[in-house]
C-alpha cells in the first residue's frame, strides 16, 4: 500500500460525524439482514467510539446552516481558515479559550475585538446538546 | 571616521540578520499551521482483494467493505489513525490470478484519518496517572501522554493518592483527577513501526519466560508509559486555558452557584416570612 497524499482535505468534526452517521446507518440496515459479521468489528468499534466522542463536543448541535452562517459572519474578521475550523470544533466561549486557538493574539486583536468574537460565537454556534451547564439547574 | 562607518555597517548586518531569522521563523510557523487538523482525508493506493464471497455485491461496495476491514481502527505509519473509508477516487482493471479465486483491483481511495496537528488544542479525559505523567483518552484513541516537564510549573505527583496536583500560587491545590476532562496542546507526535519481527519476538518471549522462572513481578507490572504504541501524541498543559476544564470554567460555575444560593436564601426567607 502506498500513501499518495496524507492530507487531501481537512474535515471539521461535524463532517466526520455526518460520514459516521452514514456508515452506521448502512451497517444497521445490513445488520437486520444478516448477523453482524466478525469481519467488520473493527469498523463498528471505531465508528461507535468516534461518534460517541463527537456527540459530546460542540459539533453535535451544528448543522450546515449554522456553519454557513458562521463562515459568512466571520468573513470580515481577520482569522485564518484553520482557526475558523478550530473555533467550529471547540466552540470557545471565553477569551482565554479563544486565545489558545488564535496565534499571536495580542498582536492581532484587541481585548474588545476578542470579546466581540466570543459573543459572536455564542450567538451563532449552539451549545453542546449535552452541555454541563444545563445539569445544575434542576438541582438548584 | 572609518570607525564610524565600520560600526554603522555592523549595525546594518545585525539588523539584516534579525530580519531574515524573523522571516524564517514566520515561514516555519505558517508551515506548521497548514499541516492538518484533528480529522483529515488521506489519499492512498492499494491492491484490494475481493474474495469470491462478495462477488454478489457491486464492486464499489465490496471494495469499500474490504478497505474498511483492512484499515478501520488501525494506525498507518506517518498517516494517523484510520477511521473509515470516505470515497473511491479511481479503480483500475480487476485481475484474477492463478491459484486464487479472488479478484484484485488497484484502487485509489480516500480515508478519514485522525491526525491532530502540532499546536492543536484537544479535549479529552484523564485515563490514568503515574509518576511518569498523565495518560489522556479521547474515547477512541488513548495514546496521548503528558510528561511532567510539560505540565504547569508547580505540578507534582502525590504517591499516596496517585494523582497529579497543581500547587496554584502555593495556596490552592488543584487536582488532575482520573476521569475528569482535560484540555491540552499537542506538542509532538511519534510513529513507531510495531510490525512484529520474528527473532526479536522469540528473544522477548524467552526473556519473559526467564523472568517468570526467576519469580520477578516486574515483568508483569504494566505501565502505559513503557508500552510501545504505534502512534503517540505528546501534549502540554503549560499555558493559560490549558489543564483541567473545570479550572477555567470555575468563575462561571461560581457565579451560577452564587445565584443559586441567593435564590435559595430568598426562597428560604420567604418561607420564614410566610410561616
Amino acid at each position: 500500500m502506498e500513501v499518495l497524499n496524507s492530507n487531501v482535505a481537512l474535515l471539521s468534526n461535524y463532517e466526520v460525524l455526518e460520514v459516521l452517521h452514514e456508515v452506521r446507518s448502512a451497517q444497521d440496515s445490513e445488520g437486520s439482514k444478516k448477523s453482524v459479521s466478525k469481519l467488520r468489528t473493527n469498523l463498528a468499534n471505531i465508528t461507535y467510539d468516534v461518534e460517541k466522542y463527537l456527540q459530546g463536543t460542540a459539533c453535535s448541535s451544528q448543522s450546515p446552516e449554522v456553519i454557513r452562517n458562521f463562515l459568512i459572519a466571520t468573513r470580515s474578521l481577520k482569522i485564518t481558515k484553520i482557526e475558523k475550523l478550530q473555533i467550529l470544533n471547540l466552540r470557545p466561549t471565553s477569551i482565554v479559550e479563544l486565545q489558545l486557538i488564535l496565534e499571536e493574539v495580542e498582536e492581532r486583536f484587541s481585548e474588545e475585538e476578542m470579546q466581540e468574537m466570543t459573543n459572536l460565537i455564542q450567538e451563532l454556534l449552539p451549545p453542546t446538546s449535552a452541555s454541563p451547564q444545563a445539569e445544575p439547574q434542576p438541582t438548584s | 571616521m572609518t570607525k564610524c562607518i565600520y560600526s554603522f555597517f555592523l549595525l546594518i548586518c545585525i539588523l539584516f540578520q534579525k530580519f531574515t531569522s524573523f522571516v524564517l521563523l514566520n515561514c516555519f510557523q505558517s508551515e506548521l499551521k497548514i499541516s492538518s487538523r484533528m480529522f483529515q482525508l488521506s489519499e492512498m493506493r492499494d491492491m484490494v482483494r475481493v474474495p469470491p464471497l462478495k462477488f454478489n455485491l457491486p464492486l464499489e461496495q465490496a471494495i469499500m467493505e474490504e478497505l474498511n476491514r483492512k484499515l478501520a481502527n488501525k494506525v498507518v505509519l506517518n498517516v494517523g489513525l484510520c477511521i473509515c473509508a470516505f470515497d473511491l477516487v479511481k479503480m483500475e482493471n480487476s485481475y484474477i490470478y492463478p491459484g486464487d479465486g479472488a479478484s484484485h483491483t488497484r484502487t485509489t481511495f480516500q480515508f478519514v484519518v485522525f491526525r491532530p496537528s502540532i499546536e492543536e488544542i484537544l479535549e479529552g479525559v484523564v485515563l490514568s496517572a503515574s509518576s511518569s505523567g498523565l495518560q489522556v483518552s479521547l474515547g477512541f484513541f488513548s495514546g496521548i501522554f503528558i510528561k511532567p516537564e510539560n505540565m504547569v510549573a508547580g505540578s507534582y505527583y502525590d504517591e499516596t493518592e496517585k494523582v497529579w496536583i497543581w500547587n496554584y500560587q502555593e495556596e490552592h491545590k488543584l487536582f488532575m483527577d482520573v476521569g475528569q476532562k482535560i484540555r491540552l496542546r499537542v506538542i509532538s507526535e511519534s510513529f513507531v513501526d510495531t510490525t512484529p519481527s520474528g527473532p526479536q519476538l522469540a528473544a522477548e518471549h524467552q526473556a519473559a519466560v526467564a523472568a517468570a522462572a526467576a519469580g520477578s513481578v516486574v515483568a508483569v507490572a504494566k505501565d502505559p508509559f513503557s508500552e510501545v504504541h504505534p502512534y503517540t501524541i505528546y501534549g502540554s498543559t503549560d499555558g493559560s486555558g490549558l489543564g483541567m476544564i473545570s479550572w477555567w470554567a470555575e468563575d462561571e460555575d461560581e457565579d451560577v452557584k452564587d445565584e443559586a444560593n441567593e435564590g435559595q436564601e430568598d426562597s428560604q426567607s420567604e418561607h420564614l416570612e410566610s410561616t
